[in-house]
């Protein structure tokens, strides 16, 4: 017998009588998710959260943030005249040089501060960690309240990869001090629009 | 050298060990306000346990649906049954693609495996990514703690480390610049190597998907970088439903270090185009345990560190007095499982408080299950020889009243006027603490004086 054989028979003499699945519970509080929250879970954990108004003032606010002519990409045409649109790579490690990345998310989750972003927003898998800040866009009625929300939004949909973001990539292995940017973006910035 | 002996070692140098004691104490603190701030954290705790004891008692059928989602995912699928088998199987990706380098983020069960080490002696270099893990890597050293790897280790210990493997400034210990530094180092390897393993939290049966979380971006870094993606995963790591990780991930950091989530919930559910994904799943002892009616739920445990964290004798010996890749209250019910006799003295490395038990988010009875791996210790190998005499005495003393009252007296009178002979005598456990002060009269004394 094969390994997978032995294993699965093993387990199969093993396993206990079947039990149910819990009931799962009813969606609790709002069905929309408070952005005063989302706000300050994400501004807590490292992340900078901003309200523009309009596309220009983003645009402006980005300009301000990030001056300079180091390397900025984007997946949104929308900004075109701020960062590089008409990428394309034949290896991911091309991406190592960029400084700003600019992408959009399908919705926040207010109680964690986390963005839901696939492969086909972020073209390649590697850009929302390879820059050195991360800047999402997110409408900001797509603020759900929990995980619990998330995971029904999500569905069954497909996605090849996708992933949470919460806040800039961190770690705290040196005496629990706190550190920003270990081996991804040094920082977030969300921009919610109406 | 057995537990106690090693975490006497580890008690010499008082100050770390207060320091270790109050920050794991601290992260714990942390983990009560996490969940605290959840009104139905109970209502979580009791469907996540609900869920896995469902994926325990039909996981041969869960592993097939994910195995053939998986699958048409394009997941290429492996199956071990030890570590041996698993480490062969790296070792034959590897080289079937000639790579000699691989990085690797963390992953307790290649661990429990000792990847490293036979792929070292292959001649195929491995670099952790994990801060943590790299610490203690550099440091010819295993983890201690499956979240916080080198918890034990103070940072200017970790200066003199970057400072020989890096090139930092000698007697650097600035966190700030110690990360920096491995941070540039880390990238150039990640640019490089060609080959990324990656641990895995849950697998998805309904859609073959597998969930890595990292708060670093390690994982991320390495696998999307990486032309072959190896994920090793023990077997017990599938939930039915994709829903589930709704539940699953609202727990596991809160109850980890009190974050609210990790910074990356990374779902792998396809390889990039042109991208080798394999997973292996281990059974490695799994499937054994399944069939221990007593210790089967410890394989509901999402490794979130937490029966750790508040363990009062974990906080006061450290992660490596126990010579297991899973440390602490979880470690000593999962080492007896592979080799009782060499892993006899863990489950007696607990006071039996329960405070692992009440912190858990899957609720394991992990302190039940300490106690029962005493029975069945003494029942089939006996016990390290002060832990023997002392349950001897406390079994004799408990079956014959007489015998009760005079240990009672005994204990108090040893307590009050020579605490150092009931130390070592009695209990290894109290060699390093103040006893507390003996009463005048016992409970019993003083009873049978008012009773009249
Ligand atoms: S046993 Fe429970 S508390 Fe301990 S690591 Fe596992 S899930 Fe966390």
């Amino acid at each position: 017998m094969k390994s997978r054989e032995k294993i699965l028979s093993r387990i199969l003499e093993h396993q206990p009588e079947s039990t149910a699945l819990p009931f799962s519970p009813e969606i609790q509080g709002n069905e929309t998710g408070s952005l005063q929250i989302f706000t300050e879970v994400l501004t807590k954990i490292g992340g900078h959260v901003y309200q523009p108004g309009n596309l220009n003032i983003m645009k402006d606010q980005i300009r301000g943030l990030f001056p300079g002519k180091s390397r900025k990409i984007t997946t949104l045409s929308l900004f075109s005249d701020l960062a590089d649109t008409g990428w394309t790579i034949q290896s991911p490690s091309e991406l190592k040089d960029v400084e700003v990345a600019i992408i959009g998310a399908h919705f926040g989750v207010a109680e964690n501060g986390a963005l839901w972003i696939t492969e086909d927003q972020m073209k390649q898998r590697v850009v929302p960690f390879i820059c050195q800040h991360l800047v999402l866009l997110l409408e900001k009625k797509e603020i759900l309240s929990d995980m619990k929300q998330a995971y029904s939004r999500i569905g069954d949909s497909t996605y090849g990869f996708g992933t949470f973001i919460s806040g800039p990539s961190k770690t705290a292995d040196i005496e629990q001090s706190l550190v920003l940017g270990a081996h991804g973006p040094k920082s977030l910035h969300v921009f919610l629009l109406d | 050298m057995n537990h106690s002996e090693l975490a006497r070692d580890f008690n010499k140098d008082e100050q770390r060990v207060d320091w270790h004691d109050e920050t794991l104490f601290w992260i714990r603190n942390k983990r009560d306000k996490a969940a605290q701030a959840i009104p139905e954290w109970e209502q979580l705790r009791e469907s996540a346990s609900a869920i896995k004891d469902n994926v325990l008692s039909g996981l041969h059928n869960y592993l097939l649906e994910f195995e053939s989602n998986a699958l048409r995912n394009g997941i290429k699928i492996h199956w071990a049954q030890d570590a041996a088998e698993h480490n062969l199987i790296v070792h034959s990706i590897l080289k079937a693609s000639g790579i000699r380098q691989m990085i690797k983020s963390k992953s307790m069960l290649t661990e429990e495996c000792g990847l490293n080490a036979y792929l070292e002696k292959r001649d195929i270099e491995v670099i952790d990514t994990d801060l943590g893990e790299r610490i203690v890597q550099l440091a010819k050293e295993p983890p201690s703690h499956i979240v916080l790897p080198c918890i034990h280790k103070k940072k200017e210990e970790i200066g003199t480390l970057f400072h020989e493997h890096l090139g930092t400034r000698k007697g650097e210990s600035d966190p700030l610049v110690l990360t920096a530094a491995a941070r540039e180092n880390l990238r150039a390897a990640f640019l490089s190597r060609r080959a990324a393993l990656t641990g895995v939290n849950f697998a998805v049966a309904e859609t073959g998907e597998f969930v890595v979380c990292t708060n670093e971006g390690n994982a991320d870094m390495g696998a999307h970088l990486a032309q072959v993606h190896i994920a090793s995963m023990g077997l017990e790591k599938i939930i039915p439903k994709r829903a589930h990780l709704g539940i699953f991930l609202r727990l596991l950091t809160r109850s980890a270090t009190g974050q609210p989530i990790t910074t990356y919930s990374s779902h792998f559910q396809k390889p990039r185009e042109g991208q080798q994904m394999h997973l292996i799943i281990v059974d490695n002892g799994r499937s054994a345990q399944l069939g221990k009616p007593d210790f089967r739920n410890s394989l509901k445990c999402i490794r979130c560190g937490a029966c750790m964290n508040t363990c009062p004798v974990y906080r006061r010996s450290g992660g490596h007095s126990y010579q297991h890749a899973i440390a602490g209250p979880i470690g000593a019910i999962l080492a007896p499982n592979l080799d009782m006799e060499q892993h006899a003295d863990l489950p007696f490395a607990s006071t039996l408080c329960g405070s692992c038990t009440h912190v858990c988010p899957v609720k394991i009875n992990i302190h039940e299950q300490l106690y029962k791996w005493r029975q069945e210790i003494v029942k089939k190998t006996g016990v390290p020889a002060a832990k023997e005499m002392s349950m001897k005495l406390m079994k004799n003393a408990l079956s014959d009243p007489a015998l009760y009252r005079l240990a009672g007296k005994t204990g108090r009178f040893l307590l009050k006027y020579a605490p150092f002979t009931i130390n070592n005598h009695f209990n290894p456990w109290y060699q390093q603490r103040e006893m507390p002060q003996a009463p005048e009269t016992s409970f019993r004394s003083w009873y049978l004086k008012h009773q009249k």
